[in-house]
């Protein structure tokens, strides 16, 4: 490195241009959709790019931490990550019928959006420690690790984020090396189980999962999101209306449309050819982190990077297959797209990790 | 790190690229699935919600049509609209009605009469639908409303057009009236195929004119094609089809001569149709009692409507168009023509009547209206005396079947075809007709009666003017006809209508000139009706008639004194005048009013007053001057 650069330029340097140029792209396509799904509203775009330039700075900066620092804030994190869910079950705020909130006086604060990043953390610090000496028993300590803000979270309820938690929990164990017999077994046990979860569902949770499977049974009440969204995506067709001339988007038949249903605004204005674009650049964004992950040098990076990696594709599954109507009608924003500043936070912040992960190869084996 | 570490931890990594392989084929199927989702929805689905986002955002707003005018020969107005205000309630909005109207009820007056209408509209109509609750707000109600409206959610005052008949209740029985759009009105416009044009309409004609001129009067609904937002609002306009306007109605009738006819009536009750002879046109048709037809605009309230149905006086009934009494001796004119057409009498043919007249081979006595007899009769004294032995001989020298066929012919029996509905045809009895109706044969005694319009037959007011215009216009058979022209709403222009001619029948002109000059005879001094024709300027030809309500028997005499009002007979008068030169003809029958000379003739005279000389009865007020343009 030469001496001559700046610092900022320095800073830079941990970058990873291509994983930089697909997120800018995405981000470039959320602000324009959002624009048009918001209606132009001023306050709208200024906050989007307020959050995106939170969020990149924020990315740059742990994108310089290096991986094996990294990995030491995974444990304090996980922590206070779930001394602040038990907090919640006792202390937390209940919005629209469930306890997800700790309020701090300024500001309102979800600990689950926390876990997000903690847990992959946590447990990729707790399998790079043990790197070495894998036993059956890290497995179960690991899966321990998983499960308790996983039955937390599930208490508030919040059922879609306890099974994103969950998910991003088993990436790393199945990375980590988890048996496949052990899969398997798990995975008939959970299928054995489906029957018995869903008496444990609460009521509006079984009805958005009866919605997925008719919506026209209450087209005004659960049906209206899925049916609204469908017309929207559908009456796109091969190129879509034009930006800001989707008639479902613009006279205000898609709810929640710069948020959760963004993708519906998306899919009515710029068809099925932007369609097929938007999950190449996802694509080409989970590749490149997988290839990221193929070449990291430490456990800790490998296993970081592989999982957000799979956690974004996740979101990004679990959000489409919803808005067009596959998929249960859960709370999940769509990765990179949505308004909403937490969720992009969380998400670049995935991103600088995997930045960090990628440029710091070199220099911190051990 | 020692080497089997080390092998360890190469295997581990194989593991591990392994698995980084499995996760992308993993997330490569789940993008296809995703990517062949949105193919079905864009590509293969495409046409369908591509229909169904254009029927989310576009909505077809009806636009209804303003109302056709119905105004009286000389363009004075019977049937107006007007623009105003209406307070309504559209139950699925309000979240507690009862409150709702208690709140309503504080800011502005509404009657009980309002409240039961309201009420009973409601339990007619769906929640989603709209109720007037009250119409014609003041601009202070408006504007009181419109202030609190924000805490009486489902109200809503609207500017509505509203139909007005200025004319009150003498002309309802002609007018009509529009009420609000039933389910049995929705399903005869479905049956006809009508009810998409109905799509903006609240009203539909529903008696009289209003009715009958439907089709016309209704105009064309036009449609604002509206891009809708998520919440119904109107974003904007994408297109429209102008509602074309019904069409404007010209009677016959005159408005003032109804008036006058009315007020002839006085208390009693009763028809009256006045014909134009040459043409059929009706210059008047007067059914009373009338009644309020504003009561029905907008639903009436149960108590007034149970009061106005349940009245002894059956002011609901058209007594012009369904009322059906004998005709009497109205008839004996044409029983007295059908006598010299069919070769049975000549003019001079003269009988005895000594009061009565009994079939051979029975003593059974068919009495006269005079007891002592009328002495000797010729035809035209068997009019203007209305001598009832004359007709009876007549009779039964003609038969039932040849009376039948004869009196037909000049449309009794049958519907006249005036341009309203609900009309009676009344009864014209024949042999055919019993054995039909009764399972039973005719008796001789039955045509006896026959003669003299009794018996089973029943005649309605415009049956008997229709059958009078006959005599007085050389039997052209004309069809009664209210609306004289019809305005196009876009041209401005009144087109006439064709008079309504069914035919003309055969009659030898010695024959009717014999009839018409005994029906001048009544008028003339010694007639049955000289008193009401006294000081006319112009000459009358008539006939009185009087039609049983009760039996008399036989030995009795009938004694309108002694007998209760509703019990009293019917009194009738045909006539038409100037006798040489009729331009009027003119059915009067008077409920319970006793003779045919004493109450109807006396109304028919102030009609052909008023009619050929423009005299008003001197006790009325003066023709009022609003409604004329």
């Amino acid at each position: 490195m030469a001496r001559t650069d700046g610092w900022l330029m320095r800073r830079l340097r941990h970058l990873d241009p291509i994983l930089l140029l697909l997120v800018l792209a995405l981000l470039g396509i959320s602000l324009a959709v959002v624009t048009s799904a918001s209606g132009q509203s001023p306050a709208r775009i200024t906050g989007h790019l307020v959050n995106m330039g939170i969020a990149l700075t924020l990315m740059v900066a742990v994108a310089n931490v290096p991986p094996h620092l990294l990995s030491k804030i995974g444990p304090p994190l996980y922590a206070t990550g779930v001394v602040l869910l038990v907090g919640v079950a006792l202390f937390g705020e209940i919005r629209n019928g469930s306890r997800r909130w700790l309020d701090f006086g300024v500001m309102a604060f979800q600990p689950s959006e926390l876990l997000k990043l903690a847990l992959p953390l946590m447990l990729a610090w707790y399998f790079q420690r043990n790197e070495a000496v894998l036993r059956a028993k890290h497995f179960l300590v690991a899966g321990a690790l998983l499960l308790v803000p996983f039955a937390l979270i599930l208490r508030q309820p919040d059922l879609g984020t306890a099974l994103m938690i969950g998910a991003s929990g088993f990436y790393l164990l199945f990375f980590a090396g988890l048996p496949w017999k052990v899969i398997l077994g798990g995975g008939a046990l959970a299928a054995a189980s489906l029957p018995v979860v869903w008496h444990f569902l609460h009521d509006y949770q079984q009805r958005r999962v009866l919605t997925l499977l008719d919506p026209t049974a209450d087209p005004l009440g659960d049906g209206y999101h899925i049916i609204q969204s469908t017309i929207a995506i559908g009456s796109g067709g091969l190129f879509g209306k034009g930006w800001m001339a989707g008639t479902q988007n613009q006279l205000d038949f898609i709810p929640e449309r710069t948020t959760d249903f963004v993708f519906a605004v998306f899919g009515e204005e710029f068809g099925y050819v932007g369609a097929i674009l938007l999950v190449a650049l996802y694509l080409a964004v989970i590749a490149r982190g997988l290839v990221i992950a193929g070449r990291a040098p430490t456990q800790f990076g490998r296993l970081m990077a592989a999982t957000l990696s799979l956690n974004l594709f996740t979101y990004v599954f679990v959000n489409m297959g919803m808005v067009s109507g596959i998929l249960p009608v859960v709370g999940v924003p769509l990765p990179l797209m949505s308004y909403g500043g937490t969720s992009l936070v969380t998400l670049l912040l995935g991103m600088g990790i995997l930045m960090s992960v990628a440029t710091h190869r070199q220099l911190n084996k051990t | 790190m020692n080497f089997a570490a080390l092998k360890d931890l190469d295997r581990e990594l194989a593991r591990f690229r392994r698995r980084i392989r499995i996760g992308a084929v993993f997330v490569g199927l789940l993008a296809l699935l995703l990517l062949a989702r949105a193919y079905y929805l864009q590509i293969v689905r495409h046409d369908h919600y591509v229909e169904r986002a254009e029927s989310n955002r576009i909505s077809l707003v009806p636009t209804a049509p303003n109302r056709g005018l119905i105004y009286d020969r000389h363009g004075r107005i019977l049937a107006e609209n007007y623009s105003a205000y209406t307070l309504e309630v559209t139950r699925e909005r309000t979240h507690d009605l009862e409150a709702t109207l208690a709140e309503v009820g504080k800011l502005i007056e509404i009657t009980p009469g309002q409240l039961r209408r309201f009420r009973r509209l409601l339990a007619e109509s769906h929640e989603f639908e709209t109720v007037p609750l009250k119409s014609k707000l003041t601009d202070e109600e408006v504007a009181v409303l419109a202030a609190n409206r924000y805490r009486l959610p489902g109200i809503e005052v609207k500017a509505r057009l509203f139909r007005n008949y200025q004319a009150g209740p003498g002309m309802a029985h002609v007018v009509g009236y529009i009420g609000r759009i039933n389910d049995r009105d929705l399903k005869n416009l479905r049956e006809s195929g009508r009810d998409s044009n109905y799509k903006g309409s609240v009203h539909i004609g529903k008696t009289g004119l209003e009715q009958s001129y439907e089709t016309l009067l209704h105009g064309r609904t036009g449609f604002d094609q509206m891009e809708t937002d998520a919440s119904g609002r109107a974003v904007r306009m994408l297109s429209r089809v102008s509602p074309v306007p019904g069409k404007d109605l010209r009677l016959h009738l005159d408005r003032e001569l109804q008036a006058v006819a009315e007020h002839a009536f006085g208390d009693y009750l009763g028809g009256l149709v006045a014909l134009d002879p040459d043409t059929g046109g009706v210059l008047a048709l007067v059914s009373r009692p009338g009644f309020d037809p504003n009561l029905f605009i907008d639903g009436i309230d149960p108590e007034t409507w149970k009061s106005l149905n349940e009245s002894p006086d059956r002011p609901m009934v058209n007594r012009a168009l369904r009322g059906i009494y004998p005709p009497g001796s109205t008839i004996k004119p044409l029983m007295a023509l059908a006598g010299l057409e069919l070769g049975l009498r000549k003019p001079a043919d003269a009988f005895l009547d000594p009061g009565y007249y009994s079939l051979p081979n029975s003593r059974h006595r068919f009495r006269d209206w005079k007891p002592q007899g009328h002495g000797v009769v010729d035809l035209r004294r068997s009019i203007s005396q209305s001598c009832d032995v004359y007709y009876y001989r007549l009779a039964v020298d003609m038969g039932i079947d040849r009376m039948h066929d004869y009196l037909a012919k000049f449309g009794l029996g049958e519907k006249t075809g005036i341009d309203l509905d609900n009309e009676s045809s009344g009864l014209l009895p024949s042999r055919e007709w019993k054995q039909r109706r009764w399972k039973k044969t005719w008796y001789p005694g039955e045509t006896v009666i026959a003669g003299i319009g009794q018996g089973y037959h029943l005649t309605t007011p415009v049956q008997l003017a229709v059958m009078t215009a006959m005599l007085a216009n050389g039997g052209r058979r004309i069809e009664p006809r209210l609306v004289a022209a019809v305005r196009d709403p876009v041209t401005h222009f009144w087109q006439p209508l064709a008079p309504a001619l069914r035919g003309q029948i055969a009659i030898d002109p010695a024959n009717l000139a014999v009839v018409r000059e005994g029906m001048l005879d009544v008028t003339r001094p010694g007639g049955t009706a000289s008193a009401s024709a006294a000081g006319a300027p112009y000459t009358i030809a008539g006939k009185t008639g009087t039609a049983q309500v009760v039996g008399i028997k036989q030995g009795a005499r009938y004694d309108a004194s002694k007998l209760a009002r509703q019990h009293r007979d019917h009194a009738l008068f045909i006539a038409y005048a100037p006798a040489d030169k009729p331009t009027i003809a003119i059915a009067v029958m008077v409920e319970n009013g006793g003779s045919g000379s004493g109450t109807a003739a006396p109304i028919a005279r102030a009609v052909f007053d008023y009619y050929l000389t423009g005299k008003r009865p001197g006790d009325m007020k003066p023709e009022a001057t609003d409604g004329t343009d």
